[in-house]
C-alpha cells in the first residue's frame, strides 16, 4: 500500500496559515473570545480547497502568495478620499482605537452595549449558517473590535465605513453589526481600499427587524497584490427591504459572500453586483439567498467583465424550500469577456421545492456587440471610445444604484482606471 | 412575356447639372458571409439632391446603406465608391461619419447606461472637429442640443435617459433625426426612416428631414412606401431590385409602384438576370 503523499499546494496552505496563526498577536479586548474561537477554527480547518464545490473555481495562490506575517498598522490618511457631503457621516474603522472619538452619532444610531453585542455577535452569521465559513473565521481570529450599532427610526444621515488596508504585510480586519429595529432605515456605503501586499478581510451581519430597510453599497478598490475577502449575512423580517450593490476591481484575489435569509419571507431582497477582473485578477462572487418563508422577493443582478488574462466567478444560489410559497425571484448574470485569454465561469444554482413560485434566471456572456459599436463608431466615434462607452454604459447600469454618497468617490472613474 | 417598361439604369434627366458631385456609386457589389447581395450598384448624387430608393424586402437597400457606412458584416467584393472625392470604402466607419456621411438606421441601436446627451456631445463633437470648428463644452452643447430638439419636437427628458433605452418606435426615429440635426452630415442616407411611425410622428420626422435639407448637401432616403415622399419629395426615385437599381425616374415613378406594386419589377429583374 503507498502512503498518500499530500500535494505541495496542501502542504503550502497548511504552513501559511500555521504561520498566519502564529505571527498573530494574543487576543486581547472586546473580541477576546471571538478572536480565540476564529484561530482555534482556522487551526482544525486549513485554507479552503478546490475540491471544495464552493472553491472549485477560486485559487487562493494570491493570498497564500502574500508573506503570512501581517500587523494591522494604519495607513496613512490618504490625500485621494474625497471630503464627505455634509449629510454623510464618515468612520474610518482602520485606524486604531474607537472610530467614533470625536464623533456624534446621527439621530437613530447608538451603540450596542456589551451585552448586547455579546449576544447578538454572531447570531446572523448563524441564521445563515456561515459562522464556520473560512473568510468568517479568518476575520473571527483578527478582528480586535466590532463596530455594532442600532438602527431606529429613518436616519437621514448616510453611514459612510472606510478602511484602507496600503502597504505590504498590513491586514485589515473590518466586523461590522447593524440592528435595524422596526421601520427603521439606513443608508451605509463601505468603502474598502487596498494596496501592497495586503489582506482586507469584511465581515458585516445585519438583522432587518420587520418593515426595516437597509441600502448598502460596498466599493472594493485593490490594487497589486491586495487580496480581500468579503462576507456579508443579513437576516430579514416579513416586509423588510434589502438593497445591496456591490462594486470592486483592482485585486489581486477578492471574494465577495452576500448570504441573506428571509427568515419568514414577505421580504424583498435586491442585490446588485459588479466586478472587474484583468491583469491576472481573480474576482469571486458566491452568493445565497434563502427564503424561509411565503411571499419573498429577490430580483439579483450580477455583471463583470474580464479582460487580459482576468478571471471572474460567480455562483448565486437561490434556496426556495416547501415554505417559501408564491416566491419571486430573478437572477440574471451579465458578462463581458474582452480578450481570448480572460474567463468567467458563471453558474445559477436554483434548489426550488417549493411549487407556487416564479423563479427566473439568465446567463450572459458576450464580447462587445458589433451592432452596439458600430452604430457608435457611424456617428464618429472611434472604435476604441465606442469600446470604453458601451463599458461604461455596462458598469453604470450597477453604480448608479450605489447609495449617493459613493459619488463623491467617483466609482466609474476608479473602477475602470480612469484617473 | 415582354416588359412592361424600357430598363433604364442612369437617371433620365440631370435636375442640377452644375452642382457638385457629392458620391459616386459605380458596380458596388457587396456580401454579407458567402452570400452576395449587391451586385452591380450604380448611383450618383449631387449637392442639393433628394433621391429615394425603393424596393421590395431583401432587394438590397438596407444592405447598401449599411455599406456605405461601412458595416463590418459586409464586405465589398466589387466596384467603388468616390465620397467628395475621396475612395470612400477605404475610410473606418468613423472617419465617414467625420467627414459628413450619416446614416440614420432603421433599427437604432438601444445602449444602456451610456447617457444620450453625453453620446450626442461626443459624436457632435467628433464631427465638429473634423470640420475645424471647436468643441463644445457641456454647457455650450446643451444650449446647441435645446434648440435642434425643435426640429424634432422632442421632450427633453429623452436626453437624460440612456442611448434609445426603452424609447419608442416614434421616440427612436426622432432621436435618429436629432443626432442628424447636430451632426450636419453632408449625405445624409435614411434606412427605412418611416417604418413604425404613425402618420403624426412621420410629419415630424420628415418636417426635421426637410429642414435640414439645403442646396449643400444630399438626403438619401430608403424606404418601402410612398407614404414617406408624400412629405419629402424626391428628385429621383429609384427601385432597387436583386441587388440592382433596375429603374430611376421622377416622383411618378414612386406613384407607379403604389399603383402597380412590385410585381412588373420581378419581370424585368427575370428579364435582366436571363440576360
Amino acid at each position: 500500500m503507498v502512503a498518500s503523499i499530500p500535494s505541495t499546494g496542501a502542504v503550502a496552505a497548511t504552513t501559511w496559515v500555521t504561520s498566519f496563526l502564529q505571527q498573530l498577536p494574543a487576543p486581547s479586548g472586546e473580541m477576546e473570545a471571538v478572536q480565540w474561537r476564529g484561530r482555534e477554527a482556522l487551526s482544525r480547518q486549513p485554507l479552503p480547497s478546490r475540491r471544495q464545490e464552493d472553491w472549485r473555481f477560486t485559487d487562493l495562490a494570491p493570498l497564500t502568495a502574500l508573506a503570512p506575517a501581517f500587523e494591522q498598522t494604519t495607513s496613512p490618511l490618504p490625500s485621494s478620499w474625497p471630503e464627505p457631503a455634509a449629510d454623510v457621516l464618515r468612520l474610518r474603522l482602520d485606524a486604531p482605537g474607537d472610530p467614533l472619538t470625536g464623533q456624534s452619532l446621527p439621530a437613530g444610531l447608538s451603540l450596542l452595549s456589551s451585552e448586547e453585542v455579546q449576544q447578538a455577535l454572531g447570531h446572523t452569521l448563524a441564521t445563515c449558517n456561515c459562522e464556520q465559513h473560512w473568510p468568517v473565521e479568518l476575520n473571527q481570529a483578527t478582528a480586535t473590535r466590532v463596530l455594532a450599532l442600532r438602527v431606529s427610526g429613518a436616519v437621514a444621515t448616510t453611514l459612510e465605513l472606510v478602511s484602507e488596508a496600503t502597504g505590504d504585510g498590513v491586514l485589515r480586519p473590518v466586523r461590522v453589526l447593524l440592528l435595524l429595529e422596526e421601520k427603521a432605515s439606513l443608508d451605509v456605503l463601505q468603502v474598502q481600499l487596498g494596496a501592497g501586499a495586503s489582506l482586507s478581510s469584511l465581515v458585516l451581519e445585519a438583522h432587518l427587524g420587520r418593515e426595516s430597510q437597509l441600502r448598502h453599497g460596498l466599493l472594493a478598490l485593490g490594487e497589486g497584490p491586495a487580496c480581500l475577502l468579503a462576507h456579508l449575512a443579513v437576516e430579514q423580517e416579513p416586509r423588510s427591504r434589502l438593497e445591496s450593490v456591490w462594486a470592486s476591481h483592482g485585486w489581486a484575489l477578492s471574494r465577495f459572500e452576500p448570504r441573506v435569509v428571509q427568515v419568514d419571507g414577505e421580504a424583498t431582497t435586491n442585490l446588485k453586483a459588479l466586478q472587474l477582473a484583468d491583469g491576472q485578477q481573480l474576482v469571486d462572487t458566491h452568493s445565497r439567498v434563502e427564503f424561509r418563508g411565503p411571499e419573498g422577493q429577490l430580483d439579483q443582478l450580477h455583471k463583470a467583465i474580464a479582460d487580459d488574462r482576468g478571471r471572474s466567478v460567480f455562483n448565486g444560489a437561490v434556496k426556495v424550500p416547501r415554505a417559501a410559497q408564491r416566491t419571486k425571484a430573478a437572477q440574471l448574470s451579465r458578462n463581458l469577456l474582452l480578450s481570448s485569454q480572460a474567463r468567467i465561469d458563471t453558474k445559477p444554482e436554483l434548489e426550488i421545492v417549493a411549487d407556487d413560485v416564479r423563479c427566473a434566471h439568465g446567463a450572459t456572456v458576450s464580447r462587445l456587440q458589433t451592432d452596439e459599436l458600430f452604430y457608435l463608431q457611424s456617428r464618429g466615434l472611434s472604435a476604441a471610445v465606442a469600446a470604453g462607452l458601451l463599458k461604461r454604459g455596462f458598469c453604470e447600469e450597477v453604480l448608479r444604484t450605489l447609495p449617493g454618497a459613493a459619488v463623491a468617490w467617483s466609482p466609474l472613474q476608479r473602477l475602470l482606471g480612469e484617473g | 412575356m415582354a416588359p412592361f417598361f424600357v430598363l433604364s439604369l442612369v437617371p433620365s434627366a440631370v435636375i442640377r447639372p452644375d452642382a457638385d458631385t457629392l458620391l459616386e456609386i459605380v458596380d458596388l457589389q457587396a456580401r454579407v458571409e458567402d452570400k452576395p447581395i449587391l451586385k452591380g450598384v450604380n448611383l450618383t448624387i449631387k449637392a442639393g439632391e433628394i433621391h429615394a430608393v425603393m424596393g421590395r424586402n431583401g432587394s438590397g437597400k438596407s444592405t447598401l446603406s449599411k455599406v456605405l457606412a461601412g458595416h463590418p458584416a459586409y464586405t465589398v467584393t466589387g466596384g467603388s465608391v468616390r465620397y467628395r472625392g475621396a475612395d470612400l470604402l477605404d475610410l473606418e466607419p468613423e472617419q465617414r461619419a467625420r467627414l459628413g456621411l450619416f446614416l440614420g438606421f432603421q433599427y437604432p441601436v438601444e445602449i444602456p447606461g451610456v447617457s444620450n446627451l453625453e453620446f450626442l456631445r461626443v459624436s457632435t463633437n467628433a464631427r465638429r472637429l473634423e470640420k475645424g470648428e471647436e468643441e463644445l463644452d457641456t454647457f455650450a452643447f446643451e444650449d446647441l442640443v435645446r434648440e435642434r430638439l425643435e426640429v424634432v419636437q422632442m421632450d427633453p427628458a429623452f436626453l437624460d435617459r440612456s442611448v434609445n433605452e426603452g424609447f419608442s418606435g416614434g421616440e427612436k426615429k426622432r432621436n435618429e433625426i436629432l443626432q442628424m440635426a447636430l451632426l450636419d452630415p453632408v449625405v445624409a442616407i435614411l434606412d427605412e426612416t418611416d417604418s413604425g411611425l404613425d402618420i403624426d410622428a412621420l410629419r415630424i420626422v420628415a418636417g426635421g428631414v426637410n429642414h435640414l435639407a439645403s442646396p449643400e448637401n444630399a438626403t438619401l432616403l430608403i424606404t418601402h412606401y410612398q407614404r414617406l415622399l408624400d412629405v419629402i419629395t424626391p428628385d429621383y426615385v429609384h427601385v432597387m431590385a436583386g441587388g440592382r437599381i433596375l429603374r430611376t425616374g421622377g416622383k411618378e415613378l414612386a406613384l407607379e409602384l403604389e399603383d402597380r406594386g412590385y410585381d412588373w419589377v420581378d419581370q424585368e429583374l427575370a428579364v435582366l438576370e436571363v440576360a
